[in-house]
């Protein structure tokens, strides 16, 4: 049996709760949006960890986590062994160097006032120490030309760039440091199906290239499905249901899985009528009050009064072996 | 409009009898298919007809061509999506269609938008003013912004019954509370006088659908209803348009760019690419036998659920700038196929075999699919 690596980045418990005040001159708090609420993972060096849920589930908070772009409310992190969210300042610094992150926007995520060179090789001048002794141009054209773009371009500006070039430029400047482990926070969602393609396809070649570690995250269930090793699915600041790529997608338990899995519009039309989509009443509740119990109840099919109750674990069910967050987790194959 | 019109692919006729080698091009090769624009019969018949729709932006850069001949039908009854990527050209032709293009910029260098047979482009300001939205709506993308923030969302609903029909505001409110119910949102007598910001996305996104249906119109447009949408949200609502459409026996035009929606709702495609048609067919063929390279590409390179494998499908390059389109075929510095005629001349739409089918590629689908084998 072979033995798995240590995980690179080991999340436990994370929490994040955004307090809601009331009062303007004495500001009294009265709740918590509760963006991210007990969330526990572990990344491998050289896997993509695919994060899916619909708007508000607090992924992109996740990833501000533990980016440290956000502080946390509970929970702990470890990258390489270091405690992520108590660290000081100069240390967080020496070690975000291992972890950098590709936003969504490739619009308004790249200075306009600043040319591709400055932007890709700036990461060099807030860590000295980790740049390129010599020639630092040099670095940045080969990191230019490591995603696909010509190293002439260096003293062009990012108007003068399409989408999914300006895409490439974030990946460059996220290369900068030789991270171990990349954040892709929606990093297609912007482009056009045909540039999504590329970018897709770069990241899968940087991958093998580098042994980089993806969380990969993104509401497109279909790019998810191709890019990630791993995917976990979160459904108001929880996970639900995590497992092998292959695991969650063909042998999803949780309800919410089927539901979302069966909802994603497949590019075939004789699959009409053969499909079978389950259709979710109602929307999302707000995160700041999640219903008692197993906070999927309110939408579920499924629900008993246990549901309210009782709020079920994420823990391996008897019908299939990877973890799902539901008492009454049953197989549903919602792709043919 | 009859596709009998278009002129029909000619196997290639090379001198000296044989086939034409696709790498050396001959003079036959390049002059076949001549510049045949393609040129709408007069009879009429379709309830939307568009034909040989022209518009152009001026700019301080230049014109740019953004809609170039852009020709469409659609039925009662019938889901026809327009299918392209960003700067295709299918929202400004929506918006043309609409009658809410703003001029200037934009100008409508040519062509015709038949409404039961009227053209819309050349009737009276108020005749137009009539048929849009009475005969013509439109659901837009964003309903955040194209809902009015500081009226509650029954008073936005009916606000054409009051001022186009005149019915009192008792009526008005229950002719709201009729409309919110048809499209299915929940306890619609107590939310018809909430405003927009207390709705979720998906329940604005029906806001605006009730609005766009409140005059019964003929012809619905929805410009990418569902991008802003998660997509157990979006179901519901392409669900939702799917049945009123049948309800009502409504036209319903749908303008996006997601493939996987377009597969499940649409009954015939159109697909555009650089301010022109590239492809027009029903579903089934368009999905099954792409005819232009650029749907073939668009369709691989689309990830899908039921397939996983290493290294998606991608086309080079990217969309031209509507005010640098290549000569020739717009599409041939991103195509596989791409041969020196495409360089220089431009393919019209042509007719393939015998069913309402179009493209506009120098090459018939055998000759592409010979090409890869």
């Amino acid at each position: 049996m072979p033995v798995l690596p240590e995980p690179i980045l080991r999340v436990e418990n994370a929490v994040k709760h955004y307090p809601i005040s009331r009062g303007v001159v004495l500001p009294k708090k009265v709740g918590a949006v509760k963006a991210v609420d007990g969330v526990s993972f572990e990344l491998r060096p050289g896997e993509t960890l695919g994060l899916v849920g619909e708007s508000g589930c607090g992924k992109s908070t996740l990833a501000k986590l533990l980016m440290r772009l956000e502080s946390s409310t509970a929970g702990r992190a470890y990258l390489k062994g270091h405690d992520l969210f108590r660290m000081r300042a100069g240390d967080l610094r020496r070690l975000r160097r291992s972890m950098q992150m590709v936003m969504q926007d490739p619009y308004t995520s790249l200075n306009p006032r600043m040319t591709v060179a400055d932007i890709v090789g700036e990461p060099f001048d807030i860590h000295p120490d980790a740049a390129p002794k010599g020639n630092r141009d040099a670095a940045v054209r080969d990191l230019l030309a490591q995603v696909g773009l010509s190293p002439e371009h260096a003293n062009r500006y990012p108007h003068q760039f399409s989408g999914g070039q300006r895409q490439r430029i974030g990946i460059a400047r996220a290369l900068a440091l030789r991270p171990d482990v990349i954040i892709c926070d929606e990093p297609v969602s912007a482009l056009d199906v045909s540039v999504q393609a590329q970018v897709v396809n770069l990241l899968e070649r940087l991958q093998d290239e580098l042994g980089l570690a993806y969380i990969f995250i993104a509401h497109d269930l279909s790019v998810v499905r191709h890019i990630s090793d791993r995917i976990a699915v979160m459904y108001l600041g929880r996970i639900v249901e995590t497992g092998t790529s292959d695991q969650v997608y063909l042998r999803p338990t949780h309800p919410y899985t089927q539901a979302l899995l069966s909802a994603v519009p497949v590019p075939d039309p004789t699959a009409r009528h053969r499909r079978q989509i389950i259709r979710l009443v109602g929307d999302v509740p707000s995160p700041a009050d999640p219903p008692s119990g197993c906070r999927f109840r309110t939408r579920c099919w499924k629900a008993q009064p246990r549901c309210a109750s009782e709020e079920p674990p994420l823990s391996q069910r008897a019908v299939d072996p990877h973890p799902s967050a539901c008492h009454y987790a049953e197989l549903h194959q919602v792709i043919a | 409009m009859s596709y009998s019109s278009y002129p029909s692919y000619e196997p290639p006729v090379v001198p000296g009898g044989g086939f034409a080698s696709w790498d050396t091009p001959t003079a036959a090769w390049v002059t076949a298919p001549a510049r045949a624009t393609v040129t709408p019969p007069r009879s009429g018949g379709h309830l939307l007809d568009v034909r040989d729709l022209r518009i152009e932006f001026s700019s301080r850069d230049g014109v740019a061509r953004v809609v170039n001949g852009v020709s469409f039908h659609v039925d009662p009854g019938e889901t026809l999506a327009i299918l392209g990527e960003s700067g295709s050209g299918k929202s400004v032709t929506a918006q043309a269609v609409m009658g809410i293009l703003d001029t200037p910029p934009a100008v409508v260098r040519g062509g015709q938008v038949l409404f039961a047979g009227e053209d819309l482009l050349t009737v009276a300001p108020e005749r137009r003013r009539q048929v849009r939205g009475q005969e013509i709506a439109m659901v837009f993308q964003d309903a955040l912004s194209a809902l009015n923030p500081v009226f509650p969302v029954g008073w936005q609903i009916t606000e054409a019954l009051r001022s186009r029909r005149g019915i009192n505001k008792a009526d008005a409110r229950r002719r709201a509370v009729e409309l919110m119910d048809m499209v299915q949102i929940p306890a619609a007598s107590q939310r018809v006088d909430d405003y927009p910001h207390q709705f979720s996305g998906g329940m604005r996104q029906r806001v605006m659908i009730a609005m766009a249906l409140a005059m019964r119109p003929k012809v619905l447009i929805a410009d990418e209803p569902t991008t802003a949408l998660d997509v157990t949200v979006q179901a519901q609502i392409m669900d939702l348009l799917a049945t009123l459409r049948a309800e009502l026996e409504m036209a319903l035009i749908l303008i996006t760019h997601d493939l996987g929606v377009v597969a499940d709702v649409a009954d015939r495609i159109t697909v555009m690419y650089a301010g022109r048609v590239v492809e027009q067919a029903d579903v089934h063929t368009l999905y099954a036998a792409p005819a232009h390279p650029y749907t073939r590409g668009l369709l691989a390179s689309v990830p899908r659920l039921d397939h996983r494998g290493h290294g998606l499908h991608s086309i080079a390059g990217t969309p031209p700038n509507p005010a640098a389109v290549p000569d020739g075929c717009p599409f041939h510095p991103r195509c596989p196929y791409a041969q020196q005629m495409c360089r220089m001349t431009e393919p019209p739409l042509m007719r393939i075999g015998r069913m309402d089918r179009t493209s506009a590629c120098h090459f018939p689908p055998e000759a592409l699919d010979a090409r890869i084998a």
